[in-house]
């Protein structure tokens, strides 16, 4: 994945988008029984390497999960939470406003910042959950269905960030939505489960830039994929 | 009676009413599950009231000057219980705060994956297993046991800081401390068992929330698991304090029986289960009336307790649940 651009990951429900990507951040660490063969290198370094510490990691490369999962707190101290843990001491009122814009949720709770995270809807508590992630601006952003709660005028706001936020960083995105990758990725990779030779999940099929892959697939799976012919 | 929905149109659906027998079940079910509710209801205040009839006279009697006189004589009709409610709820609070202290600690270390799953049920169990001692045993234990084993330390410690009010007196024999610890032992399993459920019904994405934010173990431990079962960790403190401000046995055996005010942790003292456990048995008419009397307000201190505690979690918990503000 080249720094600067959007990669998308596309292919059907359980074919282990959310764990390839999961793996970027160590993420999967802290699933028993999780075994990690490879390398992933993130500024000339292993992050699987012994001495580099998955706490660190997870600093640069920030996440939003599938699932909203803010903090049973205010929404101001959900966005603050990762300020706090990056020991930020100044301006932080600004930088949750400049979050909370960031992920198009500032105009529906800024009058009700001390609420809690969990009063929100789930499409609202989506967008406070991308606000968390990108309130310390990390390096790389790992989106995990970032819209797939969110109606159509937040799910382009939030392509818009997207967009916006790649002149500074690298992002990867799962997506379903097929239109959502042609819009806003550089490159996707398309993943499948091959039945054919036992059943090997998180199997790459194709990985190209965006416009080729939509209109000139090689491979035969990614083809019928993205015609519909499968889910 | 009950309108049909079936069709006109013949189908070939399954799906029917529940039959009457069905129906009639559901009805005998609901019905013995609302009398056993209320027979509950009603037993409470059916002791309440046996009790409050007879501490009556006892209550017309001695009015206020019971809860706040500190002398305590059959013979002279002199009775009051100051130095009993001040004692229960020293030693109550004192194992609260020991046993409050351990048992969140060990709820913490038996559900933040310091280990493996299977030593993690073994400790559990062990933890356990301490509720199942009974509180007799606790009091031997700790008149042959603990007393032995802390005067040398009591009595050093009172010697060289005796100034500091805690240590104003030595550790003769049973007393506040011993008897503190000894229940804060007892209380250790509610406490942690209850704090353990709240903890590990902590929404797993919460946590890989706060580990996807850079958190480290402590930092998401502190952060967010804890304020996220705040709530339910208090319900674990209420519950052990009340445990603790009822507990009878050990602390009739431990605390040293004695009418005494004091904050120093080695004199003996008193507390309003042990006097009614150690009084009864040669209670005349008159002094029967005036257990009753403390016994209410044994009652009266847990109920409130319970209810402050109860509302306290309500509004704690619909706070972060949403809206309410
Ligand atoms: N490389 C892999 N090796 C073994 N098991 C895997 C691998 N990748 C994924 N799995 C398993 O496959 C299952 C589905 O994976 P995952 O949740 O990543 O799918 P997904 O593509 O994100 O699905 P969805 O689109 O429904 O979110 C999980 O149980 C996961 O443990
Ligand atoms: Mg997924």
């Amino acid at each position: 994945m080249e720094q600067g651009e959007i990669t998308a990951f596309i292919g059907p429900s359980g074919c282990g988008k959310s764990t390839a990507l999961r793996c970027l951040n160590r993420m999967n660490d802290l699933v028993r029984g999780f075994r990690f063969d490879g390398h992933v290198h993130f500024r000339g370094k292993d992050i699987y390497h012994r001495s580099v510490d998955p706490v660190a990691v997870r600093r640069y490369i920030g996440m939003v999960f599938q699932q909203p999962n803010p903090f049973a707190m205010s929404i101001y101290n959900n966005v603050a939470f990762g300020l706090r843990l990056n020991r930020v001491k100044d301006d932080i009122p600004e930088r949750v406003e400049r979050a909370l814009r960031g992920a198009a949720l500032w105009d529906e709770v800024k009058d009700k910042l001390k609420n809690s995270g969990l009063s929100l809807s789930g499409g609202q508590q989506q967008r406070l959950c991308i606000a968390r992630a990108i309130a310390t601006e990390p390096t790389v952003l790992l989106m995990d269905e970032p819209c797939s709660a969110l109606d159509p005028i937040a799910t382009r706001r939030i392509e818009e960030l997207m967009t916006e936020l790649k002149e500074k960083y690298t992002i990867a995105v799962v997506t379903h939505n097929l239109q959502q990758a042609q819009r806003v990725a550089d490159k996707t990779a398309f993943m499948y489960v091959d039945t054919t030779q036992g059943g090997r999940t998180g199997y790459l099929v194709e990985y190209e830039d965006t416009n080729r892959l939509f209109q000139d697939p090689k491979e035969e799976f990614t083809k019928q994929y993205i015609r519909g012919e499968f889910s | 009676m009950a309108i049909s929905l079936e069709g006109d149109v013949p189908s070939d659906s399954v799906a029917s009413p529940p039959s009457t027998f069905d129906i009639s079940w559901d009805r005998t079910f609901r019905g013995l599950t609302r009398f056993f509710s209320w027979m509950t209801i009603f037993l409470v205040l059916y002791i309440l009231y046996e009790i409050a009839g007879k501490a009556f006279p006892a209550v017309q009697e001695f009015g206020l000057s019971f809860v706040t006189g500190t002398t305590w004589d059959a013979n002279r009709g002199e009775f009051g219980v100051f130095p009993e409610i001040w004692g229960t709820l020293y030693s109550s609070l004192l194992a609260l705060a020991i046993g409050g202290f351990f048992g969140i600690s060990i709820a913490i270390f038996l559900t933040q994956d310091f280990l493996p799953p299977r030593l993690e049920l073994v400790f559990k169990n062990i933890v356990e297993l301490l509720a199942a001692i009974p509180s007799v045993v606790y009091g031997l234990w700790g008149i042959y046991v603990v007393i032995p084993a802390m005067r040398p330390t009591a009595n050093w410690v009172h010697e060289h800081l005796g100034w500091i009010p805690f240590f104003k007196t030595s550790l003769s024999g049973p007393g506040m401390l011993p008897a503190a610890l000894v229940l804060s032992i007892m209380v250790l399993p509610t406490i942690s068992a209850v704090s353990r459920d709240a903890l590990s019904s902590v929404p797993h994405k919460l946590k890989e929330a706060a580990f996807g934010l850079g958190a480290t173990r402590w930092e998401a431990i502190l952060g967010v698991i804890l304020p996220t079962s705040a709530t339910g960790i208090f319900g674990a403190l209420v519950l052990g304090f009340g445990r603790a401000l009822g507990e009878t046995m050990a602390l009739a055996m431990l605390v040293g029986n004695s009418n005494q005010v004091s904050l120093s942790l080695f004199s003996p003292a008193n507390t309003l289960a042990a006097l009614l456990a150690n009084n009864f048995p040669e209670a005349g008419q008159q002094e029967e009336g005036v257990l009753m009397y403390a016994a209410l307000i044994l009652m009266a201190i847990t109920l409130l307790v319970n209810l402050v505690g109860t509302a306290i979690m309500n509004r704690a918990s619909s706070h972060l649940s949403g809206e309410v503000k």
